[in-house]
């Protein structure tokens, strides 16, 4: 079973002094697919997504990365760069974190630091303009473009990131993931702040990353259109610890969310999550 | 912009006495309190060591009034323009010249400086000042690496100036090591001494790396000072050989270079060598700094200014590219280190205080942090302007301070705030200095 599954965490807690964010979390993620991670506020779904990238260092439990030649990665035991680096799992925040006095194209080009910095013989080669540094260069200028083409930004390449409009920002984000070629890409709240047209966009982007990539997504969201649309597995999460679990119709009609998402008042909270988002 | 500026609009809105005479009032009494004690009383030590102290009331009144009236005038002439804008204070025809002499200001720049020992040849005074200019555009291109780009607010900048100047001065009076010899080895010493501090220093962040290399800086001068049997402490180091022309000294005499090229000794030929000397190191910074921002790892230290946290999560090592930072910066500062010592011929810890770190960083501030030619532009506003004041003797401070406090009114953002970009598809268009950040350390 674990060549199905890209991510496994197992028993996974965090805590800050005496508050319990996680508490003994288990899910899976499979490859290729979109899993989500949703929950109230405060559910510590973004504390998940800091253990899983490094940010934090779980108090306990294990978090297994398999790569699809089958060489297995313990999250846990790598800090913050080396996830992107080594284990190949790249994120998007929550408060969208672009470099804004860079433009588009320079943001999709530090995303392939780790790839430029060797073609440039750690800088070296590309100080006295190795053709092999190049060539690497205009290779990455070719692949950020392409992304930029894909979210529809091509136009705007040489724009500073930070005059974009918030939901160019939002799309510019993924894609500078994208550049660091993950295998797991984490999206954390990537429709928040988004209007209906945008929202259909970036599920028809994530699911091209998933189909056209094989780019496994773990994504937190809010947004329960775009969670329901594009999701092929649902991980429901309330208090630190994991409610419910299952395809996108069990989740949506098991009482045990509704009433996590909206108190005990279960008539309201199907009235809300069928028609209000 | 287009269109004219309207004339004064006195009529419809006319100057509100009582504010202005309010706003006046509140002036003038924080310069009573202020100089009531600093104009107002003199104090001196008299011949027994007794306080004698007497007062100047009527230079107090008279500095009193002056603030009165200059704040009158000022909320006037506020009122008279219409919010502050400064571009409003250049016209728009002024503005388009300045474009393009924007544009061509950095080859001229470059050409002159090429020719400032032809055209200044009998000066000695001038050339001097090339010099130091020179030396000043150099550090403070280094500097811009670690503080302008990497956006690590580095207050001990002198203390690798230092470590370059002694390790040319000690490697060549001790084992008769020549300048070009030494010249790599000061640079490659100071980048091993700011790898050694970066190690542990780089973990802080904003004012708390500010602090220490503040500590750091001090340290290094003080270790200077008291390392007498190496350094020979306060009295410094004397004798340090000056440079030769690749082996070839630029002396009097059958061995010099003048004798060989068969032209008439004259000092200045030294003068004008240094000037080249330091004219070629400050452009190799230059150069190596501009190829550096277009590779990943340039790119990777401007990221780090913008956002260390999205740095992380793309996968770049946030502590390595912060010591390279430093490192290179360091480097080109024990380059400069080595060319003041081998240019005095004399160096002692006095040179490498910290007044030295903070003009390098005013340099770097002032012309705009990351812009190569606004550090080149605030390094010859700085020396040269300091050096032009001198006619106002006393005052000079004082009209430095203001011309500073206006250019900063005029330019909070240096200089050449905006931003290039490092790579471009279709448009090379400058990035405006208010989405580019300053860094937290």
């Amino acid at each position: 079973m674990s060549d199905e599954n890209i991510l496994s965490v197992d028993h996974l807690a965090m805590r800050f002094g005496g508050v319990v964010a996680v508490n003994d979390l288990s899910f899976t993620a499979e490859r290729r697919k979109i899993t989500a991670l949703i929950g109230p506020n405060g559910a510590g779904k973004t504390t998940v997504f800091n253990c899983i990238t490094g940010f934090y260092k779980p108090t306990s439990g294990a978090m297994r990365l398999t790569h699809d030649d089958g060489r297995n990665i313990q999250l846990e035991r790598l800090n913050d760069f080396r996830i992107s680096k080594q284990a190949k799992v790249a994120r998007t925040f929550q408060n969208i974190r672009l470099f804004p006095g860079m433009t588009a194209l320079e943001n999709l080009m530090v995303a392939q630091h780790n790839a430029l910095m060797r073609a440039s013989g750690l800088t070296f080669l590309g100080l006295i303009g190795a053709p092999s540094w190049r060539a690497a260069e205009k290779h990455a200028i070719d692949q950020a473009t392409r992304w930029l083409d894909r979210i529809g930004l091509l136009e705007r390449a040489d724009d500073a990131a930070g005059n974009l409009p918030y939901g160019d920002q939002r799309r510019l984000e993924i894609a500078r993931a994208m550049c660091t070629e993950p295998a797991l890409l984490c999206l954390d709240e990537p429709a928040a702040g988004l209007n209906a047209r945008e929202s259909a966009g970036l599920s028809e982007l994530l699911l091209s990353i998933r189909g056209d990539h094989g780019t496994s997504i773990l994504l937190i969201e809010h947004d329960m259109s775009v969670v329901m649309e594009i999701s092929d597995h649902i991980v429901v999460m309330d208090y630190g610890v994991k409610i419910a679990e299952g395809a996108p119709k069990d989740i949506s009609d098991n009482p045990r969310v509704i009433a996590a998402y909206l108190g005990a008042d279960e008539e309201e909270a199907i009235a809300v999550m069928e028609g209000g988002t | 912009m287009t269109a004219p500026v309207p004339g004064p609009t006195l009529v419809s809105r006319a100057p509100d006495i009582a504010f202005i005479f309010k706003k006046a009032l509140i002036s003038a009494l924080v310069a009573l309190v202020l100089f009531s004690l600093m104009i107002g009383v003199r104090t001196e030590a008299g011949p027994t060591g007794q306080l004698i102290y007497w007062t100047r009331f009527d230079d107090l009144a008279a500095m009193v009034a002056t603030v009165f009236g200059g704040s009158i005038v000022v909320e006037l002439l506020r009122q008279w323009w219409g919010p502050v804008g400064t571009v409003r204070i250049v016209p728009p025809a002024a503005q388009d010249a300045l474009v393009v002499a924007r544009r061509a200001i950095a080859p001229v720049l470059l050409i002159f400086t090429f020719l400032v020992p032809v055209i200044f040849y009998d000066q000695r005074y001038i050339l001097d000042l090339g010099i130091l200019v020179l030396t000043y555009v150099m550090l403070g291109w280094g500097l811009n690496v670690v503080v302008g780009l990497a956006g690590l607010l580095d207050l001990g900048y002198v203390a690798f100036y230092a470590v370059g100047a002694y390790s040319y001065a000690l490697l060549s009076t001790n084992f008769g090591l020549s300048f070009w010899v030494c010249l790599p080895l000061a640079g490659i010493l100071a980048a091993f001494w700011g790898v050694l501090l970066g190690f542990p220093v780089l973990r802080l962040r904003g004012d708390y790396l500010a602090i220490v290399t503040l500590a750091f800086g001090e340290i290094i001068r003080l270790v200077i000072i008291n390392w007498q049997s190496l350094t020979g402490g306060p009295n410094g180091v004397s004798g340090i050989p000056r440079p030769t022309f690749f082996g070839i000294p630029l002396i009097a005499g059958d061995n010099g270079l003048a004798a060989k090229l068969g032209i008439e000794y004259s000092p200045t030929h030294r003068i004008v060598f240094l000037f080249y000397l330091i004219l070629a190191l400050a452009l190799l910074t230059n150069w190596v700094t501009i190829r550096l921002r277009r590779l990943p790892i340039g790119r990777a230290w401007e990221a780090l200014r913008e956002d260390e946290v999205a740095c992380r999560a793309l996968g770049i090592n946030t502590t390595t590219t912060k010591l390279t930072a430093f490192a290179t910066g360091a480097m080109f500062g024990g380059f400069a280190g080595a060319f003041f010592a081998t240019r005095q011929g004399f160096i002692s810890p006095e040179s490498f205080t910290f007044q030295e770190s903070a003009l390098v960083l005013a340099i770097v501030v002032l012309g705009g942090m990351g812009s190569q030619l606004g550090v080149a532009l605030a390094a010859l506003t700085m020396i040269g302007g300091f050096e032009l004041f001198r006619g106002f003797d006393q005052y000079r401070m004082l009209v430095f301070g203001v011309a500073m406090v206006l250019l900063m009114i005029w330019r909070p953002r240096g200089l050449i705030g905006h931003r290039a970009p490092t790579v471009f598809l279709e448009r090379n268009q400058a990035i405006s200095s208010e989405l580019t950040s300053e860094g937290r350390g």
